[in-house]
Protein backbone atom coordinates (compact mmCIF):
# COMPACT_ATOMS: atom_id res chain seq x y z
CA UNK A 1 0.00 0.00 0.00
CA UNK A 2 2.96 2.75 0.94
CA UNK A 3 4.73 1.38 -2.45
CA UNK A 4 2.11 2.36 -3.89
CA UNK A 5 1.07 5.74 -3.01
CA UNK A 6 4.72 6.46 -3.67
CA UNK A 7 4.67 5.27 -6.93
CA UNK A 8 1.28 7.42 -7.67
CA UNK A 9 3.78 10.25 -6.48
CA UNK A 10 6.44 9.38 -8.02
CA UNK A 11 4.45 9.31 -11.23
CA UNK A 12 2.71 12.74 -10.62
CA UNK A 13 6.30 14.41 -9.85
CA UNK A 14 7.39 12.85 -13.08
CA UNK A 15 4.19 14.33 -15.18
CA UNK A 16 4.25 17.63 -13.95
CA UNK A 17 8.17 18.08 -14.76
CA UNK A 18 7.26 16.85 -17.93
CA UNK A 19 4.83 19.24 -18.94
CA UNK A 20 7.05 21.67 -18.01
CA UNK A 21 9.76 21.26 -20.14
CA UNK A 22 6.97 21.32 -23.48
CA UNK A 23 7.73 23.87 -25.26
CA UNK A 24 5.80 27.33 -24.15
CA UNK A 25 2.72 28.13 -25.63
CA UNK A 26 4.24 30.97 -27.75
CA UNK A 27 5.74 28.53 -30.08
CA UNK A 28 2.60 26.10 -29.54
CA UNK A 29 0.33 28.42 -32.07
CA UNK A 30 -2.15 25.50 -32.72
CA UNK A 31 -3.50 24.42 -28.94
CA UNK A 32 -3.21 28.00 -27.53
CA UNK A 33 -4.49 28.28 -23.56
CA UNK A 34 -8.38 28.77 -23.90
CA UNK A 35 -8.74 27.33 -27.47
CA UNK A 36 -9.55 24.26 -28.67
CA UNK A 37 -6.38 22.57 -30.24
CA UNK A 38 -6.05 21.88 -33.85
CA UNK A 39 -3.59 19.74 -35.45
CA UNK A 40 -0.10 20.83 -35.65
CA UNK A 41 0.96 23.20 -38.79
CA UNK A 42 3.86 25.28 -39.89
CA UNK A 43 3.81 28.60 -38.96
CA UNK A 44 4.37 31.35 -41.74
CA UNK A 45 2.53 34.71 -42.82
CA UNK A 46 2.49 33.33 -45.88
CA UNK A 47 -0.48 31.26 -44.81
CA UNK A 48 -2.45 34.93 -43.99
CA UNK A 49 -2.74 34.61 -48.14
CA UNK A 50 -2.17 37.97 -49.16
CA UNK A 51 0.64 40.82 -48.90
CA UNK A 52 0.53 44.00 -46.03
CA UNK A 53 -0.84 46.94 -47.27
CA UNK A 54 1.48 49.42 -46.64
CA UNK A 55 -0.62 52.50 -46.99
CA UNK A 56 -0.85 53.90 -43.38
CA UNK A 57 -4.33 55.71 -44.25
CA UNK A 58 -6.01 52.32 -44.64
CA UNK A 59 -4.72 51.14 -41.13
CA UNK A 60 -5.39 54.33 -39.40
CA UNK A 61 -9.29 53.83 -41.05
CA UNK A 62 -9.55 50.59 -39.34
CA UNK A 63 -8.21 52.34 -36.18
CA UNK A 64 -5.25 50.23 -35.88
CA UNK A 65 -4.90 46.82 -34.16
CA UNK A 66 -8.16 47.37 -31.63
CA UNK A 67 -9.87 48.51 -34.48
CA UNK A 68 -9.35 45.34 -36.32
CA UNK A 69 -9.76 42.93 -33.26
CA UNK A 70 -13.52 44.84 -32.86
CA UNK A 71 -14.03 43.95 -36.36
CA UNK A 72 -12.65 40.47 -36.75
CA UNK A 73 -15.02 39.62 -33.30
CA UNK A 74 -17.55 41.04 -34.58
CA UNK A 75 -17.29 39.14 -37.50
CA UNK A 76 -17.03 36.03 -35.97
CA UNK A 77 -20.27 36.52 -33.85
CA UNK A 78 -22.20 37.72 -36.75
CA UNK A 79 -20.64 33.85 -38.78
CA UNK A 80 -21.90 31.70 -35.78
CA UNK A 81 -25.53 33.64 -35.77
CA UNK A 82 -26.38 33.87 -39.89
CA UNK A 83 -28.54 31.29 -40.68
CA UNK A 84 -26.82 31.32 -43.74
CA UNK A 85 -23.15 30.53 -42.13
CA UNK A 86 -23.56 29.15 -38.64
CA UNK A 87 -24.39 25.59 -39.46
CA UNK A 88 -20.86 25.93 -41.08
CA UNK A 89 -19.20 27.46 -38.21
CA UNK A 90 -20.92 25.59 -35.74
CA UNK A 91 -18.85 22.88 -34.61
CA UNK A 92 -15.44 25.25 -34.77
CA UNK A 93 -14.16 27.11 -31.84
CA UNK A 94 -14.85 31.28 -32.28
CA UNK A 95 -11.87 32.18 -29.37
CA UNK A 96 -9.74 30.66 -31.94
CA UNK A 97 -10.99 32.20 -35.21
CA UNK A 98 -11.50 35.73 -33.59
CA UNK A 99 -7.63 35.83 -32.26
CA UNK A 100 -6.04 34.11 -35.46
CA UNK A 101 -8.87 36.26 -38.19
CA UNK A 102 -7.92 39.47 -36.35
CA UNK A 103 -3.95 38.45 -36.61
CA UNK A 104 -4.80 37.97 -40.43
CA UNK A 105 -6.58 41.33 -41.08
CA UNK A 106 -3.63 43.02 -39.22
CA UNK A 107 -1.01 41.69 -40.82
CA UNK A 108 -2.44 42.25 -44.39
CA UNK A 109 -3.59 46.26 -43.01
CA UNK A 110 0.06 46.49 -42.52
CA UNK A 111 -0.63 46.31 -38.26
CA UNK A 112 2.75 44.75 -37.87
CA UNK A 113 1.24 41.41 -36.49
CA UNK A 114 2.68 37.99 -37.24
CA UNK A 115 -0.04 35.42 -38.56
CA UNK A 116 -0.04 32.54 -36.86
CA UNK A 117 -3.08 30.87 -38.06
CA UNK A 118 -2.96 28.30 -40.84
CA UNK A 119 -3.45 28.85 -44.71
CA UNK A 120 -6.78 29.49 -46.44
CA UNK A 121 -6.71 26.67 -48.37
CA UNK A 122 -5.77 24.13 -45.72
CA UNK A 123 -8.51 25.66 -42.93
CA UNK A 124 -11.36 25.62 -45.61
CA UNK A 125 -10.92 22.71 -47.96
CA UNK A 126 -13.14 20.25 -46.74
CA UNK A 127 -16.13 22.91 -45.75
CA UNK A 128 -17.13 22.29 -48.93
CA UNK A 129 -17.87 26.22 -49.44
CA UNK A 130 -19.97 27.67 -52.02
CA UNK A 131 -19.60 31.08 -53.29
CA UNK A 132 -22.74 32.11 -51.93
CA UNK A 133 -21.23 31.47 -48.43
CA UNK A 134 -18.35 33.48 -49.36
CA UNK A 135 -20.72 36.64 -50.62
CA UNK A 136 -22.72 36.14 -47.03
CA UNK A 137 -19.30 36.21 -45.31
CA UNK A 138 -18.08 39.22 -47.35
CA UNK A 139 -21.30 41.07 -46.24
CA UNK A 140 -21.44 40.00 -42.29
CA UNK A 141 -17.50 41.68 -42.79
CA UNK A 142 -19.12 44.84 -44.54
CA UNK A 143 -21.12 45.25 -41.80
CA UNK A 144 -18.65 44.42 -39.13
CA UNK A 145 -16.43 47.12 -40.60
CA UNK A 146 -19.73 49.47 -41.06
CA UNK A 147 -20.25 49.11 -37.30
CA UNK A 148 -16.70 50.08 -36.66
CA UNK A 149 -16.98 53.24 -38.94
CA UNK A 150 -14.64 52.15 -41.80
CA UNK A 151 -15.41 54.22 -44.52
CA UNK A 152 -16.34 52.62 -47.94
CA UNK A 153 -13.58 52.60 -50.00
CA UNK A 154 -10.98 52.15 -47.16
CA UNK A 155 -13.46 48.72 -46.51
CA UNK A 156 -12.68 48.13 -50.48
CA UNK A 157 -9.12 48.20 -50.01
CA UNK A 158 -8.93 44.97 -47.53
CA UNK A 159 -11.50 43.19 -49.70
CA UNK A 160 -9.09 43.85 -52.26
CA UNK A 161 -6.74 41.94 -50.78
CA UNK A 162 -9.26 39.00 -49.21
CA UNK A 163 -11.13 38.72 -52.67
CA UNK A 164 -8.58 36.41 -54.57
CA UNK A 165 -8.90 33.91 -51.80
CA UNK A 166 -11.77 33.23 -52.87
CA UNK A 167 -10.49 30.27 -54.96
CA UNK A 168 -8.52 28.99 -51.53
CA UNK A 169 -11.74 29.17 -50.07
CA UNK A 170 -14.50 28.27 -52.15
CA UNK A 171 -14.23 24.41 -53.17
CA UNK A 172 -17.76 23.76 -54.69
CA UNK B 1 -51.37 45.40 -79.17
CA UNK B 2 -52.39 41.88 -78.92
CA UNK B 3 -48.96 41.18 -79.61
CA UNK B 4 -47.45 43.55 -77.24
CA UNK B 5 -49.58 42.09 -74.20
CA UNK B 6 -49.30 38.57 -75.67
CA UNK B 7 -45.13 38.84 -74.84
CA UNK B 8 -45.93 40.75 -71.86
CA UNK B 9 -47.68 38.00 -70.89
CA UNK B 10 -44.80 35.20 -71.88
CA UNK B 11 -41.93 37.35 -70.20
CA UNK B 12 -44.22 37.68 -66.61
CA UNK B 13 -44.97 34.23 -66.89
CA UNK B 14 -41.15 33.08 -67.55
CA UNK B 15 -40.68 34.57 -64.91
CA UNK B 16 -43.17 33.45 -62.51
CA UNK B 17 -42.52 30.01 -63.83
CA UNK B 18 -38.71 30.57 -63.31
CA UNK B 19 -39.40 31.42 -59.43
CA UNK B 20 -41.92 29.00 -59.05
CA UNK B 21 -39.17 26.25 -60.04
CA UNK B 22 -36.47 27.64 -58.32
CA UNK B 23 -38.69 27.10 -54.72
CA UNK B 24 -39.90 23.71 -56.22
CA UNK B 25 -36.27 22.76 -56.39
CA UNK B 26 -34.92 24.26 -53.46
CA UNK B 27 -32.38 25.93 -55.51
CA UNK B 28 -30.77 28.90 -53.78
CA UNK B 29 -31.04 32.12 -54.93
CA UNK B 30 -29.59 35.94 -54.19
CA UNK B 31 -26.00 34.97 -53.40
CA UNK B 32 -24.88 38.00 -55.01
CA UNK B 33 -23.34 40.98 -53.59
CA UNK B 34 -25.28 44.41 -53.51
CA UNK B 35 -25.00 45.78 -57.19
CA UNK B 36 -22.78 43.20 -58.64
CA UNK B 37 -25.44 42.07 -60.83
CA UNK B 38 -25.92 45.37 -62.54
CA UNK B 39 -29.30 46.76 -63.81
CA UNK B 40 -30.93 46.23 -67.30
CA UNK B 41 -29.94 48.30 -69.98
CA UNK B 42 -32.50 49.27 -72.64
CA UNK B 43 -31.44 45.76 -74.16
CA UNK B 44 -32.74 44.23 -71.94
CA UNK B 45 -29.14 42.96 -70.44
CA UNK B 46 -27.66 42.76 -67.82
CA UNK B 47 -24.76 45.76 -67.43
CA UNK B 48 -25.23 49.77 -67.40
CA UNK B 49 -27.97 52.26 -68.94
CA UNK B 50 -26.96 52.15 -72.58
CA UNK B 51 -23.68 49.01 -72.35
CA UNK B 52 -24.30 45.55 -72.02
CA UNK B 53 -21.29 44.49 -69.16
CA UNK B 54 -20.22 40.41 -69.00
CA UNK B 55 -22.02 40.25 -65.17
CA UNK B 56 -24.93 37.83 -65.48
CA UNK B 57 -28.65 40.08 -64.18
CA UNK B 58 -29.92 38.99 -60.86
CA UNK B 59 -28.49 38.02 -57.66
CA UNK B 60 -27.48 34.00 -58.30
CA UNK B 61 -24.49 32.90 -57.82
CA UNK B 62 -22.61 29.73 -59.38
CA UNK B 63 -25.22 27.53 -57.67
CA UNK B 64 -27.97 29.72 -57.67
CA UNK B 65 -30.27 31.62 -60.13
CA UNK B 66 -31.40 35.13 -60.75
CA UNK B 67 -34.31 36.91 -62.25
CA UNK B 68 -35.69 40.46 -62.81
CA UNK B 69 -38.25 42.68 -64.52
CA UNK B 70 -37.73 46.46 -65.69
CA UNK B 71 -39.07 49.38 -67.01
CA UNK B 72 -37.21 52.38 -68.28
CA UNK B 73 -38.78 55.43 -69.46
CA UNK B 74 -36.35 58.34 -71.30
CA UNK B 75 -38.56 61.89 -72.29
CA UNK B 76 -36.30 63.55 -74.94
CA UNK B 77 -37.47 66.59 -76.39
CA UNK B 78 -38.67 65.13 -79.92
CA UNK B 79 -39.98 61.46 -78.90
CA UNK B 80 -40.43 59.18 -75.85
CA UNK B 81 -38.49 56.00 -75.26
CA UNK B 82 -39.47 53.66 -73.27
CA UNK B 83 -38.50 49.60 -72.37
CA UNK B 84 -39.71 46.69 -70.25
CA UNK B 85 -38.26 43.48 -69.89
CA UNK B 86 -37.41 40.32 -67.90
CA UNK B 87 -34.34 38.54 -67.62
CA UNK B 88 -32.76 35.66 -65.60
CA UNK B 89 -29.62 34.80 -64.80
CA UNK B 90 -28.23 30.65 -64.25
CA UNK B 91 -25.67 30.15 -62.54
CA UNK B 92 -23.98 32.94 -62.93
CA UNK B 93 -22.94 31.63 -66.05
CA UNK B 94 -26.19 32.54 -68.84
CA UNK B 95 -27.89 35.15 -69.40
CA UNK B 96 -31.55 34.75 -70.97
CA UNK B 97 -32.80 38.29 -71.23
CA UNK B 98 -36.30 39.54 -72.98
CA UNK B 99 -36.90 43.36 -73.52
CA UNK B 100 -39.72 45.55 -75.38
CA UNK B 101 -38.80 49.01 -77.00
CA UNK B 102 -41.38 51.27 -77.64
CA UNK B 103 -39.30 54.69 -79.53
CA UNK B 104 -42.95 57.13 -79.37
CA UNK B 105 -42.85 60.22 -82.11
CA UNK B 106 -45.59 62.03 -80.64
CA UNK B 107 -46.17 65.23 -81.96
CA UNK B 108 -43.06 64.83 -84.06
CA UNK B 109 -44.38 61.99 -86.14
CA UNK B 110 -46.77 64.25 -88.15
CA UNK B 111 -43.87 66.16 -88.91
CA UNK B 112 -42.05 63.31 -89.83
CA UNK B 113 -44.88 62.62 -92.30
CA UNK B 114 -45.60 59.40 -90.06
CA UNK B 115 -48.84 60.56 -88.38
CA UNK B 116 -49.23 62.00 -84.56
CA UNK B 117 -48.30 59.55 -81.92
CA UNK B 118 -46.76 56.75 -84.48
CA UNK B 119 -44.74 54.32 -82.40
CA UNK B 120 -41.75 52.32 -83.22
CA UNK B 121 -41.58 49.33 -81.20
CA UNK B 122 -38.67 46.24 -81.09
CA UNK B 123 -38.46 43.11 -79.41
CA UNK B 124 -35.12 41.49 -78.59
CA UNK B 125 -34.40 38.56 -76.93
CA UNK B 126 -30.63 38.45 -76.04
CA UNK B 127 -28.40 35.79 -74.78
CA UNK B 128 -24.95 36.08 -73.37
CA UNK B 129 -22.66 33.36 -71.63
CA UNK B 130 -19.74 34.68 -69.46
CA UNK B 131 -16.36 32.79 -70.72
CA UNK B 132 -13.93 33.67 -68.48
CA UNK B 133 -12.98 35.28 -64.88
CA UNK B 134 -15.05 37.18 -61.94
CA UNK B 135 -15.46 40.52 -62.26
CA UNK B 136 -15.48 41.08 -58.59
CA UNK B 137 -13.42 38.65 -56.86
CA UNK B 138 -9.94 38.06 -59.21
CA UNK B 139 -8.54 41.22 -57.76
CA UNK B 140 -4.94 39.61 -57.86
CA UNK B 141 -5.33 39.59 -61.56
CA UNK B 142 -5.79 41.77 -64.55
CA UNK B 143 -7.97 39.20 -66.42
CA UNK B 144 -11.39 40.67 -66.49
CA UNK B 145 -14.63 38.60 -66.48
CA UNK B 146 -15.63 38.13 -69.80
CA UNK B 147 -19.03 37.06 -71.80
CA UNK B 148 -19.56 36.44 -75.39
CA UNK B 149 -23.50 37.55 -76.47
CA UNK B 150 -25.83 37.46 -78.96
CA UNK B 151 -29.34 39.76 -79.58
CA UNK B 152 -32.15 39.07 -81.70
CA UNK B 153 -33.74 42.35 -82.57
CA UNK B 154 -37.26 42.52 -84.21
CA UNK B 155 -39.10 45.86 -85.33
CA UNK B 156 -42.46 45.92 -86.30
CA UNK B 157 -42.10 49.03 -88.86
CA UNK B 158 -40.95 47.41 -91.67
CA UNK B 159 -42.83 49.51 -94.23
CA UNK B 160 -41.25 52.51 -92.74
CA UNK B 161 -38.08 51.56 -92.28
CA UNK B 162 -37.99 50.17 -95.78
CA UNK B 163 -39.20 54.25 -97.15
CA UNK B 164 -36.12 55.60 -95.23
CA UNK B 165 -33.49 53.09 -96.60
CA UNK B 166 -33.37 50.41 -94.04
CA UNK B 167 -32.59 47.38 -95.40
CA UNK B 168 -34.11 45.26 -93.27
CA UNK B 169 -36.84 45.14 -89.87
CA UNK B 170 -34.58 42.68 -88.27
CA UNK B 171 -30.79 41.72 -86.99
CA UNK B 172 -28.45 40.19 -84.68
CA UNK B 173 -26.31 41.97 -82.83
CA UNK B 174 -22.91 40.02 -81.60
CA UNK B 175 -20.95 41.12 -78.56
CA UNK B 176 -17.97 40.45 -75.87
CA UNK B 177 -18.18 42.16 -73.22
CA UNK B 178 -15.19 42.43 -70.49
CA UNK B 179 -16.00 43.60 -66.80
CA UNK B 180 -13.93 43.91 -64.04
CA UNK B 181 -14.11 45.89 -60.59
CA UNK B 182 -11.46 47.42 -59.42
CA UNK B 183 -12.18 47.08 -55.80
CA UNK B 184 -9.04 48.54 -54.02
CA UNK B 185 -10.27 52.04 -56.13
CA UNK B 186 -13.83 51.17 -55.68
CA UNK B 187 -14.30 51.26 -59.74
CA UNK B 188 -16.08 49.02 -62.15
CA UNK B 189 -14.85 49.15 -65.59
CA UNK B 190 -16.51 47.78 -68.92
CA UNK B 191 -15.67 47.55 -72.27
CA UNK B 192 -17.89 45.78 -74.76
CA UNK B 193 -17.49 45.77 -78.98
CA UNK B 194 -20.39 45.09 -80.82
CA UNK B 195 -21.08 43.82 -84.03
CA UNK B 196 -24.49 45.51 -85.52
CA UNK B 197 -25.85 46.38 -88.46
CA UNK B 198 -28.48 48.54 -86.28
CA UNK B 199 -29.74 52.09 -86.88
CA UNK B 200 -30.31 53.43 -83.47
CA UNK B 201 -30.36 50.27 -81.66
CA UNK B 202 -32.86 48.54 -84.49
CA UNK B 203 -35.52 50.94 -84.00
CA UNK B 204 -35.11 52.49 -87.63
CA UNK B 205 -34.49 49.03 -88.85
CA UNK B 206 -30.99 47.35 -89.96
CA UNK B 207 -28.15 48.57 -92.51
CA UNK B 208 -28.47 50.88 -95.07
CA UNK B 209 -28.45 51.88 -98.80
CA UNK B 210 -25.37 50.54 -100.17
CA UNK B 211 -24.62 49.45 -96.39
CA UNK B 212 -25.06 45.94 -95.27
CA UNK B 213 -21.95 45.22 -93.42
CA UNK B 214 -21.70 44.59 -89.25
CA UNK B 215 -19.56 47.03 -88.10
CA UNK B 216 -17.82 46.97 -84.74
CA UNK B 217 -19.04 49.20 -82.33
CA UNK B 218 -17.54 50.13 -78.88
CA UNK B 219 -19.77 50.46 -75.49
CA UNK B 220 -17.76 51.85 -72.00
CA UNK B 221 -19.00 52.43 -69.04
CA UNK B 222 -16.92 53.90 -65.89
CA UNK B 223 -18.77 53.86 -62.31
CA UNK B 224 -17.69 54.36 -59.22
CA UNK B 225 -18.91 52.79 -56.31
CA UNK B 226 -19.66 55.60 -53.47
CA UNK B 227 -20.89 52.87 -51.00
CA UNK B 228 -22.55 49.49 -50.90
CA UNK B 229 -25.61 50.70 -52.68
CA UNK B 230 -24.79 53.54 -54.57
CA UNK B 231 -22.55 53.49 -58.08
CA UNK B 232 -22.39 56.60 -60.10
CA UNK B 233 -21.14 56.16 -63.74
CA UNK B 234 -20.45 57.21 -67.38
CA UNK B 235 -21.27 55.69 -70.61
CA UNK B 236 -20.51 56.12 -74.17
CA UNK B 237 -21.81 54.04 -77.17
CA UNK B 238 -20.20 54.55 -80.73
CA UNK B 239 -23.26 53.83 -83.22
CA UNK B 240 -23.21 53.33 -86.95
CA UNK B 241 -24.46 55.29 -89.49
CA UNK B 242 -25.72 53.74 -92.15
CA UNK B 243 -29.11 55.61 -93.40
CA UNK B 244 -28.63 58.39 -95.82
CA UNK B 245 -31.73 60.55 -94.36
CA UNK B 246 -30.24 61.29 -91.13
CA UNK B 247 -26.73 61.05 -89.14
CA UNK B 248 -26.73 58.87 -86.51
CA UNK B 249 -24.95 60.31 -83.32
CA UNK B 250 -22.84 58.31 -80.74
CA UNK B 251 -24.68 57.98 -77.33
CA UNK B 252 -23.75 58.74 -73.80
CA UNK B 253 -25.15 59.17 -70.26
CA UNK B 254 -24.20 59.76 -66.49
CA UNK B 255 -26.20 57.91 -64.29
CA UNK B 256 -26.80 57.31 -60.88
CA UNK B 257 -28.10 53.74 -59.68
CA UNK B 258 -29.42 52.89 -55.95
CA UNK B 259 -30.14 49.44 -54.73
CA UNK B 260 -32.94 49.82 -52.03
CA UNK B 261 -32.29 46.19 -51.32
CA UNK B 262 -31.56 43.13 -53.88
CA UNK B 263 -34.84 42.60 -55.06
CA UNK B 264 -35.39 46.27 -55.29
CA UNK B 265 -33.35 49.09 -57.52
CA UNK B 266 -33.67 52.35 -59.62
CA UNK B 267 -31.46 54.00 -61.89
CA UNK B 268 -31.51 57.70 -62.99
CA UNK B 269 -29.78 59.17 -65.39
CA UNK B 270 -29.12 61.80 -67.95
CA UNK B 271 -28.97 60.97 -71.54
CA UNK B 272 -27.22 62.47 -74.52
CA UNK B 273 -28.94 60.73 -78.11
CA UNK B 274 -27.75 63.27 -80.50
CA UNK B 275 -29.63 63.55 -83.57
CA UNK B 276 -32.40 61.58 -84.42
CA UNK B 277 -33.98 60.98 -87.22
CA UNK B 278 -33.26 64.50 -88.17
CA UNK B 279 -34.37 66.02 -84.89
CA UNK B 280 -31.21 67.59 -82.84
CA UNK B 281 -29.84 67.39 -79.58
CA UNK B 282 -32.13 64.76 -78.01
CA UNK B 283 -30.92 64.97 -74.72
CA UNK B 284 -33.40 63.99 -71.38
CA UNK B 285 -33.78 62.39 -68.42
CA UNK B 286 -34.05 58.48 -68.08
CA UNK B 287 -35.59 56.35 -64.79
CA UNK B 288 -35.00 52.55 -64.86
CA UNK B 289 -36.93 50.74 -62.06
CA UNK B 290 -35.83 47.23 -61.59
CA UNK B 291 -37.53 44.74 -59.56
CA UNK B 292 -36.16 40.45 -59.05
CA UNK B 293 -34.40 38.43 -57.04
C1 LIG C 1 -11.52 35.39 -47.82
C2 LIG C 1 -12.34 34.73 -47.04
C3 LIG C 1 -11.97 34.08 -45.75
C4 LIG C 1 -10.93 34.33 -44.90
C5 LIG C 1 -9.85 35.39 -45.07
C6 LIG C 1 -11.04 33.41 -43.80
C7 LIG C 1 -10.16 33.36 -42.73
C8 LIG C 1 -10.16 32.38 -41.76
C9 LIG C 1 -9.16 32.22 -40.73
C10 LIG C 1 -7.98 33.13 -40.53
C11 LIG C 1 -9.50 31.15 -40.01
C12 LIG C 1 -8.74 30.57 -38.80
C13 LIG C 1 -7.54 29.81 -39.25
C14 LIG C 1 -6.96 28.91 -38.19
O1 LIG C 1 -7.70 28.47 -37.30
O2 LIG C 1 -5.76 28.64 -38.29
C15 LIG C 1 -10.72 30.64 -40.56
C16 LIG C 1 -11.38 29.54 -40.07
C17 LIG C 1 -12.65 29.22 -40.45
N1 LIG C 1 -13.36 29.75 -41.49
FE1 LIG C 1 -12.73 31.13 -42.77
N2 LIG C 1 -12.12 32.62 -43.98
C18 LIG C 1 -12.73 33.00 -45.16
C19 LIG C 1 -13.88 32.48 -45.69
C20 LIG C 1 -14.71 31.64 -45.01
C21 LIG C 1 -16.05 31.31 -45.41
C22 LIG C 1 -16.73 31.84 -46.68
C23 LIG C 1 -16.56 30.48 -44.46
C24 LIG C 1 -17.92 29.88 -44.39
C25 LIG C 1 -19.01 30.58 -44.63
C26 LIG C 1 -15.52 30.27 -43.49
C27 LIG C 1 -15.64 29.45 -42.40
C28 LIG C 1 -14.61 29.18 -41.51
C29 LIG C 1 -14.70 28.23 -40.40
C30 LIG C 1 -15.92 27.39 -40.06
C31 LIG C 1 -13.46 28.24 -39.74
C32 LIG C 1 -13.03 27.40 -38.55
C33 LIG C 1 -12.19 26.24 -39.02
C34 LIG C 1 -11.39 25.55 -37.93
O3 LIG C 1 -11.27 26.08 -36.82
O4 LIG C 1 -10.87 24.45 -38.21
N3 LIG C 1 -14.42 30.99 -43.85
N4 LIG C 1 -11.10 31.39 -41.63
Amino acid sequence: MKNALALVAVLLCANAASAQETPSTEARPWAMPGEEAVDPYTTSDANAGAAPISDPRVLEAFHGREGIERIAGTLVDLSFADPRTAPIFKPFDPVRIKRTLSEQFCYILGGGCAYSGRAMAEVHKDMGLTPANMNALVENLQKAMDMEGVPFAMQNRLLARLAPMKRDVVTR
Amino acid sequence: MRAKTGLAGGAALLLTLTASQVAAQGLETGGKLLLTGGVSTVEGAGGGGLASWATTTGYGTEGEVGGNVHGTYLKLPDYEFSTWGAAVGLFDRVELSYARQTFDTGDTGAKLGLGKGFAFHQDIVGLKVVVAGDAVYDQDRWLPQIAVGAQYKKNDQGPIIAAVGGRDDQGVDYYVAATKVLLDQSLVLNGTVRMTKANQLGLLGFGGPGKDDYSAQFEGSVAWLANKRLAIGVEYRTKPDNLGFAREDDWADIFVAYAFSKNLSVTAAYVDLGDIATFKDQRGFYISLQAGF
